[in-house]
């Protein structure tokens, strides 16, 4: 514990020294919130089917969306952070010291976490400024932020064993490139009813409708139904899938 | 078995696919000693280093670290040593002292001995004043000496040098070698790699030259010496008559048909200069030129494998009188 926590300071002292990456994975989320709320906004807020559809509604609709759309794009960020780790020396170090294994693995996972949930704040910031009015109480917000909270860490852990397992810096980059979809061919930014049978099947299946299900209920009172239970599954399976296969590309890469 | 054995490698084997790297290595190196492992680009030095520090598994043999199994008790292992390696493996987005610090933390060190400890080491490698900015602005030199001083941060029995001094300079290469001076000094043991003959001869206590992953030689930067065909000064002349007169002098034939210079067997050190001078001074002989020939690596590869090193490794010195 004590070592990952040591390494979460590590990470987190290098993200704000050089926030470049921090940054980018915040900027995209925010580019598509305003490129979609004003220029699609209009349009897709009337096809949504409530009473009154409009920009203001489709923005009620699309934030959760965004805030995955966010999280994937941390994911990317973070395969791309232990990807560029890998390749220092120091990783070496760690190896022939008396230190627990995985916690220079923890130490990414966490302080992805921690950057996203900063990012995702910016977002939600972004979103309230341009007009957003959640009727979420305070204890709604909490249970968002643990949604959230549970969703970074699963992406994280997976994403980590995808820049683990690249062997550049470059393909680090583009395998979780497929997770940046996903809120797509979900219910992020249009309703899956509106999708034609076999990519609808898809969209009500895939792990991210749940859990954008699930923010938006708590949001904005849509029906939560047994969303919130099928994402913590999915988080719980990805998650563990993440640490194991992680750690044992971790264990079997070659030290130099 | 060595009782007082630091490390202890048995049959020590690895391959990487069909390639067998180490084939049946041995070595024992006492404690408070140092070892260097000697021996050109592939002769499997750094994978011995590699397999020693925990970071590759071996293929077979049995090695003790400080009395503990590096098979069974890794930890036990890496809790005792350190290694710096000829990449270097710092943060290279931290400064100084904060790579010295994240070493205190995962050493669980106190705070104030963390503090300390990293200010004495920065003192001592002379790096106090590049203490609070990132390695990108240190020389190959700083770099390898905070590389080692982050391996210190734990006070290790058995540190590792993989070719401590390769691509510095030669300044820097002295600064480095006052610094495991020093570590010897402080009891440590160490293992060392290098590539040159001299470096060895500085530093070590005992030499092993390695081939193709087996030890062919063993013994002082002496007994090494003496297996390959001596050193040899280089005398030349302004002309035949002076050539003649120092070749009675000094008993030996001309170096070759129609040259002006006379090869004279010796070690090369002042003492010999000294005393081969004094005696052409006697024989009222002026030297025109002077050129010292010491075996380097190559000499003692050649002489103990038959063939020349496979990659070309040079220190060669030489000295030319003004």
């Amino acid at each position: 514990m004590n070592d990952s926590a040591t390494m979460l300071r590590r990470n987190l002292k290098r993200a704000i020294r050089y926030p470049g990456l921090t940054l980018i994975v915040a900027a995209l989320p925010i580019v598509f919130l305003l490129l979609f709320v004003y220029v699609f906004g209009g349009t897709l807020g009337a096809g949504l089917g409530l009473p009154s559809g409009g920009r203001a509604e489709y923005l009620a609709y699309v934030v959760p969306g965004i805030l995955v759309l966010a999280i994937t794009g941390g994911a990317q960020g973070t395969a791309i952070g232990i990807a560029m780790d890998m390749t220092e020396g120091i990783i070496a170090r760690f190896r022939t010291m008396s230190i627990a294994r995985a916690s220079v693995l923890t130490g990414h996972v966490l302080g992805a976490v921690i950057q996203t949930m900063v990012g995702l704040a910016l977002v939600v910031a972004v979103a309230l400024l341009i007009g957003f009015r959640p009727d979420a109480n305070a204890v709604e917000w909490l249970a968002v932020i643990g949604v959230l909270t549970m969703t970074s860490f699963a992406l994280s852990w997976l994403s980590v064993a995808m820049g683990l397992w690249t062997k550049t810096v470059e393909a680090a980059s583009n395998l979780p490139m497929p997770l940046m979809l996903l809120p797509f061919l979900g219910s992020g930014f249009v309703p899956v009813a509106s999708m034609p049978a076999g990519l609808r099947w898809f969209a009500e299946n895939q792990p991210f409708t749940p859990i954008i299900e699930t923010v938006r209920g708590l949001l904005t009172g849509t029906a939560i139904g047994s969303s919130a239970t099928v994402a913590t599954a999915w988080c719980a399976g990805i998650a563990l899938a993440g640490y194991l296969w992680a750690r044992r590309t971790y264990e079997r890469r070659p030290a130099r | 078995m060595h009782p007082t054995a630091a490390i202890e490698v048995t049959g020590l084997r690895k391959s990487f696919g069909t390639k067998a790297v180490l084939d049946g290595l041995d070595l024992s190196v006492p404690e408070g000693t140092v070892f260097a492992l000697l021996g050109p680009n592939g002769a499997g030095k750094t994978t011995t280093v590699d397999i020693l520090s925990t970071l590759t598994p071996a293929d077979g043999g049995e090695v003790r670290i400080a009395g503990h199994d590096l098979h069974r008790e890794p930890e036990a292992v890496r809790a005792a040593i350190a290694l710096t390696g000829q990449f270097s493996a710092v943060d290279n987005l931290l400064t100084g002292r904060e790579n010295l610090r994240l070493m205190s933390d995962l050493n669980h060190l106190g705070r104030q001995q963390g503090r300390r400890r990293a200010a004495a080491l920065l003192e001592r490698f002379d790096l106090a004043e590049a203490a609070d900015e990132v390695p990108a602005t240190y020389s190959g030199g700083m770099r390898r000496r905070l590389d080692l001083a982050m391996g210190l941060m734990a006070d290790p029995r058995v540190v590792f040098l993989d070719e401590p001094t390769t691509g510095l300079d030669p300044r820097s290469c002295r600064a480095m070698w006052d610094v495991v001076r020093g570590l010897v000094a402080d009891g440590v043991t160490i293992l060392l790699t290098t590539q040159y003959l001299e470096e060895a001869d500085q530093l070590a206590d005992r030499i092993g030259v390695l081939d193709a992953g087996r030890l062919v030689a063993e013994g002082t930067a002496g007994e090494l010496k003496r297996m390959v065909p001596g050193s040899s000064v280089r005398l030349e002349f302004a002309g035949p008559e002076p050539l003649a007169r120092a070749a009675t002098a000094l008993g030996v034939p001309p170096a070759e048909e129609g040259a002006l210079a006379l090869e004279v067997p010796g070690d090369g050190s002042v003492a010999t200069l000294k005393s081969l001078l004094a005696r052409l001074d006697d024989a009222g002989v002026d030297v025109a030129g002077l050129t010292v020939d010491t075996p380097d690596l190559d000499d003692v590869f050649l002489a103990l494998t038959g063939r020349p090193t496979p990659a070309e490794v040079t220190a060669r010195a030489r000295w030319h009188s003004p």
